[in-house]
C-alpha cells in the first residue's frame, strides 16, 4: 500500500508542518520507501499477544507512579519565560484566536 | 597551589584515577578543569561541544576544592565531565542538537545532571549530538557535524557523537549520553570507548529532552567499565516525583561491586559465566573485520572462564521496522510541544495561529526530525493505529520474550554493535531506510528495556575501533560492568588513544 501526494499534504497538516512543493515528492518516495520495511511486520503472527508499552511491564503489572497532588514545584515564572518568543506582563503572546 | 603532576598527563588519567588525584591532594579541581577546557578549545575543530563557560566550570572546580579541603572524600568529588546536550541544564544553554531550542535556557537542571553535580563533577559544557537524539552519525546536528577522533574525515556515531567523540579524544575524562535505540552504544563502539545503557527506568528521565519515552535511557560514556560503574552509581535511582516511568529500585554501588570481584578473580574470573551469541548478529549483514575483532574479544572471555553458547532472537531483523514505527510515533507527540509559543523557535512571519505553528516547526525542525514526525503523525492516524503501532507493540513483546527465552540458556548476550566500522561524514546520502537497517544490533534490547553495553574489542577496516556488545537481563548492570571489567583488565583496547588525542 503506498502513500500518496494526499496522505502527504493530510499528514503534514496533523502533525502543523509545512512541507515546501519540492519537499513533498521526496517525502513521499523516502516514506513509501520506509513502509515497504514496516509491512514485513504483517507477516507476523500477533493474535492474542498484549502490547508492550512499559518494558518493565513483561515482568509484572507496572503500575504509573502518582504523586500526591500537592504544589512541589517553586513559582519560576520569569525563568520559565525567559526562553519564550513573546511574552508581555507575564503572558505569552499568540496570534488572535478569535475574531 | 603547586601541582606536583606534569599537567600535560592529566588528561590520560580516566575518572577513578583522577579521584585520586584530587583526594590526595596532588592536583585540584581547578586544575584539572582548567587543564581539560584548555584541551577542548585546542580541539575544537573536532565539533564536540555546543556550549562551553569556563566561568561556570571554574566556579563548580572551586566548589569542589573547597569540599576536599573540608576533608570529603567522595568517588567523583572535582572530577569533570560534560553532558549531551539533551540534558537540560540551568548554567548553560540546551539545544538538543536542534535550531528549534538556539538559545533556549533551562529553568532546572535534569535529575542527572543534578545527581552529578551533588557528587561534585564539574560541568565543562554540553556535547554536540544528532538532533532531538535522532540520527547515528551526529550528522543531523543542526550545527555543526562531529569528527571521529580516530580519523576526522568519519563520523563518530550518533546520537551521542560529541559525547564519544569527547572521550575518545580526552577532551573529557566521562560524558552523560542517552540511548533510545543504540545511541550510547554505537557511538562507544565507533570511537572505542566503553558506555553502557541501563535498563529502561534506571536513570530518571526528568529533564531529558523526550524523544521517546518509552524507549529514551541516559547513561554514562568513559573510557573504562569501572569509570562506567563510578558515574552510574550517581546517575541512578528512582525519581518518584518527577519521572513516573522511573523503577523503585536504589542505585547500587556498581564501582565497589567491581573491585571486590576482581579481588577475588584468580585466574579464570570469569567461571561459569554463560555468553549468549545470537545467531541473528553473526550472520552475513555485519562485515567481515567487525565480526573478526568481536570473535577476538570472545575468544579473550574464554580464556577468562567463559562459556559460549548459541541463542536465537529470531525476530531481531523485525526490530527495525517495530522501533522505527515505534519511536518515531512517541517523537511525533513529544516533538508537538514545540509550537513556538512557550519556548522555541518561532517563525517572522505568519498570518494566523495555525500558520504560526507550520511556519515555526518547519523552520525549527530538521530533516529527520520532520521525516520522523511525519512517519509518526501518519501511524498513529485514525484507521492506521492498529496496522502500525499497536501492532508494533505487540511485537515488542514477542521480542522481549524471545530475549528471556534466551536468557534461559545464558547470562549475557554479547554480539556486535554497529555492523561495520564508523563511515565517511555524508558517505550515506539521504537514504534514511539505509541508516535505519545499521541499527539491527542495537534496536531490539531497547524494545525490551535490557541493559547493554559497548566494549572496545579492538579494530576493524583503516585501524578503526570496534566495540563488543553486551546485553545483560533487566536489572543486571553490576554483572554487564563486571565482565566488562574482567576483560579490560586482561586487554588494553580500552586504553588505546587516538592519534588527535596527543
Amino acid at each position: 500500500m503506498a502513500l500518496t501526494f494526499e496522505d502527504i499534504a493530510r499528514v503534514a497538516n496533523l502533525a502543523r508542518l509545512e512541507l515546501r512543493p519540492d519537499e513533498t515528492a521526496h517525502t513521499l518516495s523516502q516514506l513509501n520507501g520506509f513502509f515497504a520495511l514496516v509491512e514485513q511486520m504483517q507477516a507476523v503472527n500477533t493474535d492474542g499477544v498484549e502490547p508492550l508499552a512499559h518494558p518493565a511491564a513483561l515482568l509484572g503489572e507496572v503500575a504509573l507512579r502518582l504523586r500526591e497532588d500537592i504544589a512541589s514545584e517553586p513559582n519560576q515564572r520569569e525563568a520559565s519565560q525567559a526562553s519564550a518568543p513573546a511574552v508581555e506582563r507575564g503572558l505569552f503572546l499568540v496570534p488572535k484566536v478569535i475574531e | 597551589m603547586t601541582s606536583s603532576m606534569n599537567n600535560l598527563d592529566l588528561h590520560d588519567l580516566g575518572v577513578a584515577e583522577l579521584a585520586a588525584q584530587l583526594a590526595a591532594g596532588t592536583v585540584s579541581s581547578v586544575e584539572v578543569t582548567q587543564h581539560f577546557f584548555n584541551r577542548i578549545q585546542q580541539h575544537s575543530a573536532l565539533g564536540a561541544f555546543l556550549a562551553l563557560d569556563a566561568d561556570v566550570s571554574l566556579a563548580q572546580a572551586r566548589a569542589a576544592d573547597a569540599r576536599l579541603a573540608a576533608g570529603e572524600r567522595t568517588p567523583l568529588l572535582g572530577v569533570p565531565l560534560a553532558h549531551k546536550d539533551v540534558f537540560v541544564t540551568r548554567d548553560f544553554p540546551t539545544t538538543a542538537g536542534s535550531k528549534m531550542l538556539e538559545n533556549y535556557r533551562s529553568p532546572f537542571d535534569a535529575t542527572v545532571v543534578s545527581q552529578l553535580a551533588s557528587a561534585g563533577m564539574v560541568s565543562l559544557g554540553k556535547l554536540n549530538c544528532d538532533e532531538f537524539a535522532m540520527g547515528s552519525g551526529n550528522e543531523n546536528s543542526a550545527y555543526k557535524p562531529v569528527q571521529n577522533p580516530w580519523d576526522t574525515s568519519r563520523v563518530p556515531g550518533g546520537s551521542s557523537g560529541g559525547s564519544a567523540a569527547a572521550v575518545a579524544a580526552r577532551l573529557v575524562p566521562a560524558a552523560t549520553g542517552t540511548d533510545t535505540g543504540g545511541s550510547i552504544r554505537q557511538p562507544a563502539s565507533l570511537t572505542g570507548i566503553t558506555g553502557i545503557k541501563p535498563t529502561y527506568g534506571r536513570c530518571s528521565r526528568y529533564g531529558m529532552v523526550a524523544f521517546a519515552s518509552s524507549l529514551d535511557q541516559a547513561g554514562p560514556m568513559a573510557r573504562s567499565a569501572l569509570d562506567c560503574a563510578l558515574l552510574l552509581s550517581a546517575m541512578a535511582g528512582p525519581d518518584p516525583d518527577r519521572d513516573s516511568t522511573s523503577l523503585d529500585l536504589p542505585a547500587l554501588d556498581y564501582a565497589a561491586d567491581l573491585t571486590a570481584a576482581s579481588q577475588q578473580g584468580g585466574a579464570k574470573p570469569l567461571q561459569g559465566l554463560r555468553i549468549g551469541l545470537p545467531t541473528q548478529f553473526f550472520g552475513a549483514g555485519c562485515a567481515p573485520d567487525v565480526l573478526a575483532a568481536v570473535r577476538g574479544a570472545l575468544a579473550e572471555f574464554e580464556k577468562l572462564g567463559a562459556t559460549l553458547v548459541n541463542v536465537s532472537l529470531p525476530l531481531t531483523e523485525l526490530s527495525i521496522p517495530v522501533y522505527y514505527v515505534i519511536a518515531p510515533a512517541e517523537a511525533s507527540s513529544n516533538l508537538s510541544r514545540f509550537d513556538g509559543v512557550r519556548y522555541g523557535h518561532r517563525a517572522a512571519h505568519y498570518t494566523d495561529l495555525t500558520d504560526m505553528y507550520k511556519k515555526s516547526r518547519s523552520e525549527g525542525f530538521g530533516d529527520e526530525a520532520t521525516r520522523r514526525i511525519m512517519i509518526g503523525t501518519y501511524v498513529l492516524s485514525h484507521g492506521y493505529y492498529d496496522a502500525y503501532y499497536l501492532k508494533a507493540q505487540k511485537i515488542r513483546r514477542l521480542i522481549a520474550q524471545d530475549f528471556q527465552t534466551a536468557f534461559a540458556q545464558c547470562d549475557v548476550i554479547a554480539g556486535p554493535v554497529s555492523p561495520t566500522v564508523a563511515w565517511k561524514i555524508g558517505e550515506k546520502g539521504d537514504d534514511p531506510v539505509a541508516s535505519y537497517l545499521a541499527d539491527i544490533y542495537t534496536l531490539s534490547s531497547s524494545l525490551a528495556g535490557l541493559p547493554g553495553m559497548s566494549v572496545p574489542a579492538g579494530f576493524g577496516a583503516g585501524g578503526m575501533p570496534v566495540g563488543l556488545q553486551l546485553i545483560g537481563n533487566y536489572f543486571k548492570e553490576a554483572q554487564l560492568l563486571g565482565a566488562a571489567h574482567q576483560f579490560q583488565l586482561a586487554t588494553d583496547w580500552h586504553q588505546k588513544a587516538p592519534g588527535v588525542s596527543a
